[in-house]
């Protein structure tokens, strides 16, 4: 059996207000944030990106995994905002992590599910016995035009898995569902994404979503009302709601993982920072499906059980919850504009 | 502090850079930062052995730069500290996620990975720590 032996998350502490955003474009903030169910997200500082996101991320996963980084075969980075083009970020994260030399390294792009993504391979690896352990690492500091719909929601935020034997958290079984649908890209050398409006919702979101649970619970074989969490991607908090409603899963199993409402869509973190705040919490015995999205468009659904050693963990590195609750610190546009280097001087 | 310099000079001081590391000498029990050929108080009796601190400490003593050099002004006003690691040793280092109001002789800070340094649009980005402040109980603060 493997599984999860270790995870972290990362938030930034500086916070923009969705009024705020409203208030500039002269957007109506209540209707606004109702209708994307965001209230605020986070921004990173200057001196913060992908790299150092995951560092931080994945220093919490190591605290709680208590393993020799040394062990770590394989690092696996999913993010749709790598710092460089050519050179992957993976090399900065292992030397710092201190499990260089001797390991595998690749940057891995998906849009908002390449950290999923790095969680498959990982297991694979693992499962197959080519590694002891591997990280696998959903970071982003996505941008959105200013203006545009997408500035109310793109976030900075990240979370880390340390995947091997002995897990607290038993990966039981994954899914994929991926399809060729033009919902959102970005080409080469552009500094912001565009999205092809009417393809965001029903074909891309919830035709993956959803095709990617049903797949995942066939397999398994359980009905969804047997997990006590569930955490889908969350773009922002109106789409994930109403897939929670068509699986008729109850609030409680998914506000715990709904954290976009306070820190807004951290792409390849989105859905990992909601399974970093349900693994903050969890109890033995109880079973947790995640199901990512990324644009493009495609899905991994996971199957976890969590076990007895998950309350030895879960105290070692701050908790998700204390980096979207406490940590922070609110700024205005005008900072938001020089922090996210909007302004081509 | 970080000058635009040799892309080789950058990179022999990842080690030193990326984590705290320094050496404790088996001997007498101190710990140094940066690491010691020879430790100072048992000469060659000593026995020295790399470690990696914590990253927890105390301001010890800090500057507000206000005016900053070429390359940094983007960062002003920021705050550059000498923090006393709780094995002992100092280290200088800046104080991020932090307002200045918050900044005190005595604070508690433990290490934060950022970047250091860009060489402009096309060169290397450099990484390493600094140091943000945290509550009396080592947890994140309010
Ligand atoms: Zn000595």
């Amino acid at each position: 059996m493997f599984g999860i032996v270790g995870w972290g998350a990362y938030v930034p502490r500086y916070r923009i207000k969705t009024e705020e955003i409203a208030r500039v474009w002269g957007k109506d903030p209540k209707t606004i944030s109702k209708g994307l169910g965001i209230v605020e997200k986070s921004v990173p500082d200057l001196d913060e990106d992908t790299i150092t996101i995951s560092v931080e991320a994945a220093r919490n996963a190591l605290a709680r995994a208590g393993i020799d980084p040394k062990d770590i075969g394989s690092v696996y980075i999913g993010s749709e905002s790598h710092p460089y083009v050519v050179k992957p970020s993976g090399t900065v994260v292992a030397q710092a992590l201190g499990c260089a030399p001797e390991l595998m390294v690749a940057d891995l792009e998906f849009a908002c599910k390449a950290g999923t993504a790095g969680m498959q391979i990982v297991l694979a690896q693992v499962t197959a016995g080519m590694v002891k352990y591997g990280l696998a690492i959903g970071a982003d500091t996505s941008q959105g035009r200013p203006g545009d719909a997408l500035e109310y929601s793109a976030a900075a935020g990240g979370a880390a898995f340390i995947i091997g034997p002995k897990p607290a958290v038993v990966i039981e079984d994954t899914y994929s569902y991926t399809t060729d649908t033009p919902d959102f890209w970005r080409r080469e050398g552009q500094d912001y994404p565009k999205h092809g409006a009417r393809f965001t919702g029903k074909p891309a979101y919830f035709k993956h979503v959803i095709n990617a649970t049903y797949g995942l619970l066939e397999k398994v074989g359980r009905d969804v009302s047997e997990y006590d969490y569930v955490v889908f991607h969350m773009p922002n908090a109106k789409f994930p709601i109403k897939a929670m409603k068509h699986f008729k899963i109850p609030k409680e199993k998914y506000l715990p993982g709904l954290v976009v409402t306070k820190i807004g869509n951290c792409y390849s973190g989105s859905s990992l920072l909601g399974l970093s705040a349900v693994l903050d919490i969890a109890e033995p015995g109880q079973k947790i499906l995640l199901t990512s999205f990324g644009s493009g468009a495609g899905s991994d659904s996971f199957s976890l059980l969590v076990k007895d050693k998950i309350l030895d963990v879960q105290n070692k590195a701050p908790k998700t919850r204390d980096y979207i609750e406490k940590n922070k610190e609110y700024i205005d546009y005008g900072m938001y504009v020089k922090l996210r280097k909007k302004l081509k001087i | 502090m970080v000058h635009r310099s040799s892309v080789p000079m950058h990179w022999r001081l990842y080690e030193s850079r990326y984590n705290l590391v320094g050496n404790k000498c088996l001997v007498c029990g101190e710990f140094f930062y940066p690491s010691k050929i020879v430790c100072p108080n048992c000469r060659r009796r000593g026995i020295l052995k790399r470690v990696v601190f914590s990253g927890k400490g105390k301001i010890y003593s800090y500057t507000i730069i206000r005016n900053a050099p070429r390359g940094f002004e983007k960062y002003a006003p920021y705050v550059v500290a000498i923090i006393e690691l709780d094995e002992g040793p100092r280290v200088m280092g800046w104080i991020v996620d932090s307002k200045i109001s918050d900044i005190k002789i005595g604070q508690r800070v433990s290490v934060v990975f950022r970047k250091i340094y860009e060489d402009g649009k096309e060169g290397l980005i450099h990484y390493g720590f600094k140091f943000r402040v945290i509550d009396e109980n080592n947890q994140l603060r309010d």
